[in-house]
């Protein structure tokens, strides 16, 4: 979960976090795909979905959504992640999976690729680190092979690369193969009534954060754009101008 | 003398990615600054030809190994782990990018040194390093200080002056024998990037849409912008992730570069992944109905506007003026 970007984002009175007074949260949108990747796999080859999530503001809606979407199991963590650095969340996580019982070789685990807010890394690879399992990242799409997946990396200008990853293994996912599906509310709302979330005890971690954080600002441009107001027209005009003085009408 | 600076000089096929040389510039300061030495890596059997590149760097290690090109993170990791053990270095500065991506927070993993991910501006400050990073999209930055100087740091690309990594010095050049592991994650094959309809890298006028364009069928406001102005139209991630557009359109951190005379972003919030990508065009129009969008803060012109508006307005406009 990560605060959404569309609503104002205000500093607490620490200097060092964000206000949560006003903050709304949403599924990261990296974990969104990864989900529906997770999804498509079950329906494409079978196995069953399990969405686990640490403890947030509006965790539940997104967990019954998970399961609305088609995911076969619901588990939340009741450690709170705000606060929580991604080593400790994914030290949480790592506790989750490591007292779950041994992984079987066909377990794919699927966390987004990066979020907004991974200021000391990413969940995926710390992950991967504390279970000692394979890892690859910024993922976009996977397919099984012979007991293996064969996996899609995107490096950059297009480029992709294709891989052999061994099972189990940790993929962060950065796109899926096809777009998240949408999910009326009213399947949402009878999963909150025929289904229900896990939960899963565990002990928080002892070291919340492993950086020195000193302060937290909103940024002072050094530059801003000079501003058309107006009219949509009158804007229009202004913009004409400017396409014309670019040399581009 | 400090412990020195070490940075992955990150290259793709063979050519020597920007955020390398913005590394070497940042790094060179922060070891003039504690007295310590600069050191490089490159990684691969492209890499020797591209050591004489990297003069900035006190000196540079190579290590020539197939398996080590675009290796998975793992891999990398395991190399670096054994040069950090050799070098004594104490400071490891790596690209925030697709192609490292991972390999920091392993390397934290492994050696139990902070990292900080999305760094933007570094100084020394005494023994310590003072680091900032930008969180949230662009729109929160956090300062975060290194108290003893130690860590792994990930550089955001285009952060930083690339320039000044350059130099015309020949450096000192080792090659090391770094271990080859594959820990379960095997690089197969390159898939080339789509040739898509249009090449938006070589187009005067780019017209870009994000997620503010809402639906598929008024990415065609843009696209009729576009046919007026002799240019084309590409996307931001959310509209690509749609399917609105295909992949060959996509401007950012995994898609592509571009510098057009004219680039007129339309719903674009201008997060840091999609800034990276067109942030050289000579001149950058933003239309985005949030005034403190992250992208007037870099954009030449800007309009607080319903773009979906503005788009056929300005297009008959266009029209109206070609005759």
């Amino acid at each position: 979960m990560v605060p959404d970007t569309v609503e104002e984002l205000n500093v607490a009175a620490d200097g060092k976090s964000l206000d949560s007074e006003f903050l709304r949260f949403k599924l990261s949108e990296p974990d969104d795909h990864a989900l529906e990747q997770a999804l498509i796999l079950k329906e494409k080859h079978g196995g069953k979905v399990t969405v686990v999530a640490l403890d947030a503001p509006e965790v539940d809606d997104v967990l019954f959504t998970a399961l609305a979407k088609g995911a076969d199991r619901a588990v939340k963590i009741p450690i709170n992640q705000a606060g929580l650095g991604t080593t400790a969340s994914a030290k949480v996580l790592g506790d989750f999976f490591a007292t779950a019982g041994p992984l079987t070789p066909d377990t794919l685990l699927l966390p987004g690729s990066q979020a907004i807010d991974d200021l000391e890394g990413e969940v995926a690879p710390l992950l991967a680190a504390a279970l000692k399992l394979p890892y690859l990242g910024v993922v976009c799409g996977v397919k099984p092979a012979d007991g293996k997946v064969t996996v899609l990396k995107e490096f950059a200008g297009g480029l992709r690369g294709e891989f052999e990853v061994t099972l189990p293994a940790v993929l962060g996912i950065q796109s899926a193969e096809k777009p998240p599906r949408y999910v009326p509310v009213a399947k949402v709302r009878a999963a909150m009534k025929s289904a229900k979330i896990e939960e899963a005890a565990l002990t928080p971690p002892e070291r919340p954060s492993q950086l020195d954080i000193e302060r937290m600002y909103k940024p002072e441009a050094a530059g801003h754009a000079r501003m058309f107001e107006g009219g949509s027209e009158e804007v229009a005009d202004q913009l004409v101008e400017v396409l014309a003085k670019n040399s581009v009408i | 003398m400090a412990n020195p600076i070490l940075v992955l000089a990150e290259q793709l096929r063979g050519e020597i990615s920007d955020v390398s040389f913005e590394m070497l510039g940042t790094g060179r300061a922060l070891a003039d600054a504690a007295g310590a030495p600069l050191c490089a890596v490159l990684l691969g059997s492209e890499a020797a030809p591209l050591a004489a590149k990297l003069g900035l760097a006190d000196k540079v290690f190579i290590a020539d190994h197939p398996q080590l090109n675009l290796a998975p993170p793992a891999t990398v990791t395991a190399a670096l782990k054994a040069l950090i053990d050799h070098t004594q270095a104490g400071l490891v500065l790596l690209g925030c990018t697709n192609v490292s991506l991972g390999i920091g927070s392993l390397l934290a993993a492994q050696t139990g040194l902070p990292l900080v991910n999305f760094c933007r501006a570094a100084k020394a400050d005494g023994p310590a390093i003072l680091l900032t990073s930008q969180l949230f999209g662009g729109k929160i930055l956090s300062d975060v200080r290194l108290l003893d100087g130690r860590g792994i740091v990930c550089i955001s690309p285009g952060a930083f002056p690339a320039d000044a990594g350059k130099s015309d010095k020949s450096p000192p050049v080792e090659k090391l024998d770094l271990p080859v592991e594959v820990p379960g994650v095997t690089f197969k094959r390159y898939l080339e990037p789509e040739t898509g309809d249009v090449d938006i890298t070589k187009q005067n006028v780019l017209i870009g849409v994000g997620r503010g364009i809402q639906t598929q069928d008024n990415v065609q406001l843009a696209e009729d912008l576009a046919a007026a102005l002799g240019g084309a139209v590409c996307a931001s991630r959310p509209v690509i992730d749609q399917g609105w557009l295909p992949l060959s359109r996509q401007v950012g951190k995994s898609g592509m570069t571009v510098k057009p005379r004219v680039y007129l972003a339309c719903g674009i919030s201008g997060a840091p992944e999609h800034w990276e990508g067109m942030q050289n065009s000579q001149c950058i129009i933003a239309v985005n109905t949030d005034a403190k969008a992250p992208i007037f803060d870099g954009a030449h012109y800007g309009v607080v506007g319903d773009a979906l508006e503005l788009l056929p307005i300005l297009t008959d406009k266009i029209k109206a003026r070609k005759g």
